[in-house]
């Protein structure tokens, strides 16, 4: 009963969106150049599955590499940051401006940095654009663990790497975990981004701009709802990561 | 020398923007080997920078702190620590969470060992069947047991406190004061307690130390001759009321306030 609520619910809702999106395009009478109804999908996606399949595994590959990037290099500078007041106060006005920056404006500077490496310029925009909010909570994480923690530890003679592993690790996973949410959906930002605006890109994003060089609308929409489906089973990964590594921080419903 | 804790001469200040702060100055404390001692004193007077000199997670600026005839200045394996926030691991078991400090302490020590060790402590503390529990699940008085057995589970010489019943309701403390003293009479450790709770001090102490406001010093000792085998009761005879009055007129002078007339 309970876990078929837990499917039919979002089920639901995803069904009623689509039957509000139908119904809006019907009583506007808008024609599919204008805006793609959800009944336009099946036929761009029956006409075009091949390159569908191939676009979404090479959006997909790619996004995923750039997050793994992330994690590590956020993982990296978070413990920098968390452990080091002066790497703290030198890092974060550099951080906090490097993300300021549009990643739009990077496009140009990496294809030139790296010409004609497409594979690796859409995985370094999508690293880019995603260890941020990793680095900035596994920091915040590790700087706030409060000073009892370290010492019953450090009391025992226990080493700073110890101490690491065994608590504060752990006790940062959940922040981390919460990063990495966010940072699922901006590493997609990124790969797309390079995808749409780099001639001869590949994935899904190239797709949707050959659908717009075609002016074949409903596949544009089609790519569009595709990117959120990968969007979504990612992010579901992550969060089945997070039920088996910081499980014990979801509180039990009461 | 007898006393397994020995604080001679300890001043120590902290450095802050506005410069220096001291916290401590003048402080001796001596705790023969198994006896259990109570440290009071006014708010702020630096009584947790006490347990961090102990501990040697500190150093003073001047002064000495002995441990078992040995001058302390790294932090040693045979000291346990317990602190007002029980700071258990929330991915860890109860179980898990009291062999913590057996896995840097003795890392060879069989699983099943540390098992034992750390089921016969919960028992002890009336924790079991509650071992496969997360600490979320406990109440406050069950974390705080928790956090002690995991404080002893390695057999420290020194058992350090830092107002570990202080977040406590007034029974709950007592059901406490009652544990520790059935702890002491089965494990044997020295003890250093801070508290603010003057009951506490008298009903859990063999000395109670009060400090004078900061920068601490030692200003006064009370000897505690009561039983070891000491019941809530004995804090109303007239014995224990002397004493607490004379620990509470002792605080009014660190705070540096006139004491009440009698």
């Amino acid at each position: 009963m309970e876990s078929l609520r837990r499917i039919a619910v979002p089920v639901a809702a995803i069904a009623a969106f689509l039957a509000v999106w139908e119904a809006l395009v019907r009583i506007n009478g808008w024609p599919n150049y204008v805006m793609a109804s959800p009944s336009d999908l099946p036929a761009a996606y029956a006409q075009f599955w091949e390159l569908f399949l191939v676009g979404a595994w090479q959006t997909l590959w790619r996004t995923v590499a750039g997050l793994a990037l992330a994690v590590v290099f956020g993982l990296l500078l978070g413990m920098i940051m968390g452990f080091s007041r002066v790497m703290r106060d030198a890092l974060y006005p550099l951080l906090v401006g490097f993300n300021a920056i549009p990643k739009a404006t990077l496009v140009p500077v990496l294809a030139l940095l790296f010409i004609g490496q497409h594979d690796f310029n859409t995985v370094m925009m999508a690293f880019l654009i995603s260890f941020f909010p990793i680095a900035v909570s596994v920091g915040i994480g590790l700087s706030t663990l409060e000073p009892e923690y370290r010492d019953i530890l450090r009391s025992l003679g226990a080493s700073r790497f110890t101490i690491f592993r065994k608590i504060a690790l752990p006790k940062t996973l959940p922040e981390f975990f919460g990063a990495l949410k966010v940072s699922v959906t901006l590493a997609f930002i990124g790969t797309n981004l390079v995808e749409i605006v780099s001639p001869h890109g590949r994935g899904l994003g190239a797709l949707f701009l050959s659908g717009q060089t075609n002016s074949n609308y409903p596949l544009m929409f089609a790519v569009l709802i595709a990117l959120a489906v990968l969007g979504i089973a990612l992010y579901y990964a992550v969060v089945a990561l997070e039920r088996t590594f910081a499980g014990w921080a979801e509180r039990q419903a009461t | 020398m007898d006393n397994l804790i020995e604080i001679r001469g300890v001043r120590h200040a902290y450095q802050t923007g506005a410069g220096p702060l001291p916290v401590l100055d003048g402080l001796d404390i001596s705790v023969p080997k198994g006896e259990f001692c109570a440290v009071v004193g006014p708010s702020g007077c630096g009584k947790s920078t006490l347990t961090r000199l102990v501990a040697g997670l500190m150093k003073p600026d001047a002064g000495e702190v002995w441990l078992d005839g040995e001058k302390v200045t790294s932090p040693r394996k045979t000291v346990g620590m317990a602190f007002q926030n029980p700071v258990l691991l929330e991915w860890r078991s109860i179980l898990d969470n009291v062999i913590l400090p057996l896995e840097i302490v003795a890392p060879a020590m069989p699983r099943r060992d540390r098992v034992a060790r750390a089921e016969a402590l919960l028992e002890m503390v009336g924790l079991e069947g509650f071992e496969a529990k997360r600490p979320s699940e406990l109440s406050g008085g069950m974390r705080q047991r928790a956090s002690l057995c995991r404080a002893i589970v390695h057999k420290p010489d020194v058992l350090i406190m830092d107002e570990p019943f202080g977040a406590l309701d007034n029974f709950t403390r007592e059901d406490l004061w009652q544990t520790m003293r059935d702890l002491r009479a089965k494990e044997p450790f020295t003890a250093v307690l801070i508290t603010h709770d003057l009951r506490e001090s008298v009903f859990l102490g063999d000395q109670v130390v009060v400090l004078s406001g900061r920068p601490a010093r030692t200003q006064h000792i009370l000897n505690v001759d009561l039983p070891q085998d000491r019941t809530i009761d004995v804090l109303y005879t007239q014995k224990a009321a002397d004493m607490l009055h004379t620990l509470r007129d002792q605080i009014k002078i660190a705070q540096g306030r006139a004491p009440e007339a009698a």
